[in-house]
């Protein structure tokens, strides 16, 4: 297995906020990984990086073989096109349509002409189980787990090669969390894409991880295939899964 | 505690923003008025920022240019000098008052919309999805708006200093008992292409600020609701403090000499 995605050492300092602390992790071409720990404690952070969002202090960054980081201009484009993401709130444009959301990647970053985006639109729509019907509708008419489907349907529409998922069940109701999981293990599979998720919801973990890592303070502290995580040793990261109050990780109360 | 640091931290904290805004405004020229172009979003820009604002701008130059001519009126009968009322009225209005007022409405207007925009997109993550669909959220969403804000306030203010006229012949003509033909004529007479053209290079800038200002503080927001609140504030205060600024400094390298 090659490693697609390789952090070496990463550092990221917000002013006082010492948020990455030297993180390392690699994802194998085509393998789920997902990344678990609690608020705050860098896993956002952790993908903007690797999407040139945010630049890393110091570090490796290469998705590839390909540098990544302080890329600029074409070089950057080029880079951005491998990947989509999904949004924790799922981020859409809601001063355009669904299907001019999902489409958006095509008609506004590939130059692709609307007619022939439009059909690719309303495909990647009824993949995620959503009729043509509502590609005219606007994001504000559509329920949270409805929205959360056209992300979906948003990030794969390009086809990536990488995909990003950030806590894509928070907020959804138990059965909603467990269709877009179930959405997301389907359509990742049909693109064979490399997937990083953050999530702090375990069931969603179990679900679509081949690997799950756990990040605490800046750094990964543990990784491994996901069947082996009730195995791992870790007391972080059993108190993490059990979501016990009590145990190694002091929850700050307050924002450093 | 030394009771001169909150100074020393007032003029860092200024030095910094006006370091942030540099390099905003280089990124917003070089990345978002270069191509490509997304004319979708350049004309409704160009229908937000500049149609919309037409009716603020010809209602406060219609009235500006009436309260003009009274008060001139009532100043020059002192020295019996209200054959001065039409000129002055134009010289006012072309010179300073149109593109200074169209620039404070249309910062008010537009500056706060650009900036509560951006701001919820910003906080709702929608630039950065942006980013990941590969549209440069300089060229999609900063570039249309400087470009659309610097072409439309010429336009509106070359209207508002029409309808500004206007309105002092109205006062002039119907409460004044000035002739009509006598106050169109000396309008005429004594206006200048470069009273005009002054006010429009004025009207230019303006409008890149109120853009600018907005996009800056709608990107920059943070923090939820309260974040775009205080962006929205921030864009406003700081446009209208820009444009009476700039309006004192384009006055003095147009006029003074």
């Amino acid at each position: 297995m090659t490693a697609h995605i390789v952090l070496e050492n990463v550092e990221k300092r917000f002013g006082p906020k010492h948020v990455l602390r030297g993180l390392t992790v690699s994802v194998a071409k085509g393998r789920s990984l997902v990344v678990i720990g609690g608020s705050g404690t860098g896993k956002s952070v952790m993908l903007k990086c690797i999407l040139g969002i945010i630049r890393p202090d110091s570090g490796k960054i290469s998705v590839g073989g390909q540098n990544a980081v302080g890329l600029r201009g074409a070089e950057r484009d080029q880079y951005l096109s491998r990947f989509g993401m999904l949004f924790q709130g799922s981020a859409l444009f809601d001063s355009l349509p669904v299907w001019e959301n999902v489409a958006f990647g095509l008609t506004h970053g590939r130059n692709m002409a609307r007619g022939r985006a439009k059909d690719i639109a309303i495909e990647k729509l009824a993949q995620v189980g959503l009729g043509a019907d509502v590609g005219a509708l606007y994001p504000a008419e559509l329920s949270g787990g409805m929205q959360k489907r056209v992300a979906l349907a948003r990030a794969i529409a390009a086809d990536p090669e990488i995909i990003f998922f950030d806590e894509p069940t928070t907020g959804l109701d138990p059965i909603m969390a467990d269709v877009i999981n179930d959405l997301i293990v389907d359509c990742v599979k049909r693109l064979g894409a490399t997937t990083i998720s953050i999530t702090h919801d375990m069931a969603s973990a179990r679900k679509i991880a081949d690997d799950i890592a756990m990040i605490y303070r800046g750094q990964i502290i543990w990784s491994g295939p996901a069947n082996t995580i009730d195995r791992s040793g870790n007391d972080y990261v059993d108190q993490f899964i059990h979501g016990r109050a009590d145990g190694p990780i002091k929850m700050d109360v307050l924002k450093a | 505690m030394n009771p001169l640091a909150p100074l020393g931290r007032l003029v860092l904290g200024f030095l910094a923003e006006t370091g942030r805004i540099a390099l905003f405004t280089r990124d917003a020229l070089l990345q978002g008025l270069t191509p490509r172009y997304y004319l979708r979003q350049i004309a409704l820009q160009f229908f937000r920022i500049g149609y919309t604002s037409l009716p603020v701008v010809a209602l406060t130059a219609f009235f500006t240019g009436g309260a003009l001519a009274l008060q001139i009126y009532l100043g020059s009968s002192r020295f019996n000098a209200e054959s001065l009322v039409a000129s002055i009225v134009a010289l006012g209005i072309t010179r300073e008052l149109g593109p200074v007022l169209a620039g404070l409405m249309v910062s008010g207007r537009v500056g706060a919309s650009i900036a509560a925009e951006l701001g919820t997109m910003r906080v709702t993550e929608q630039i950065d999805a942006l980013v990941t669909l590969s549209a440069n959220p300089q060229k999609y969403l900063v570039g249309p708006r400087l470009l659309a804000a610097v072409i439309s306030l010429p336009l509106l203010v070359a209207i508002g200093d029409t309808i500004g006229i206007f309105g002092g012949y109205m006062v002039g003509t119907h409460s004044l008992g000035f002739n009509e033909y006598a106050y169109l004529k000396n309008t005429a007479d004594f206006l200048k292409l470069d009273d005009v053209t002054s006010g429009l290079i004025k009207a230019a800038v303006f409008g890149f600020i109120i853009a600018l200002m907005g996009c800056y503080h709608g990107f920059n927001s943070k923090g939820g609701a309260q974040g775009v609140g205080r962006a929205t504030t921030n864009a406003v205060v700081s446009s209208a403090i820009l444009i009476l600024a700039a309006n004192f400094v384009l006055t003095s390298l147009l006029f003074g000499d």
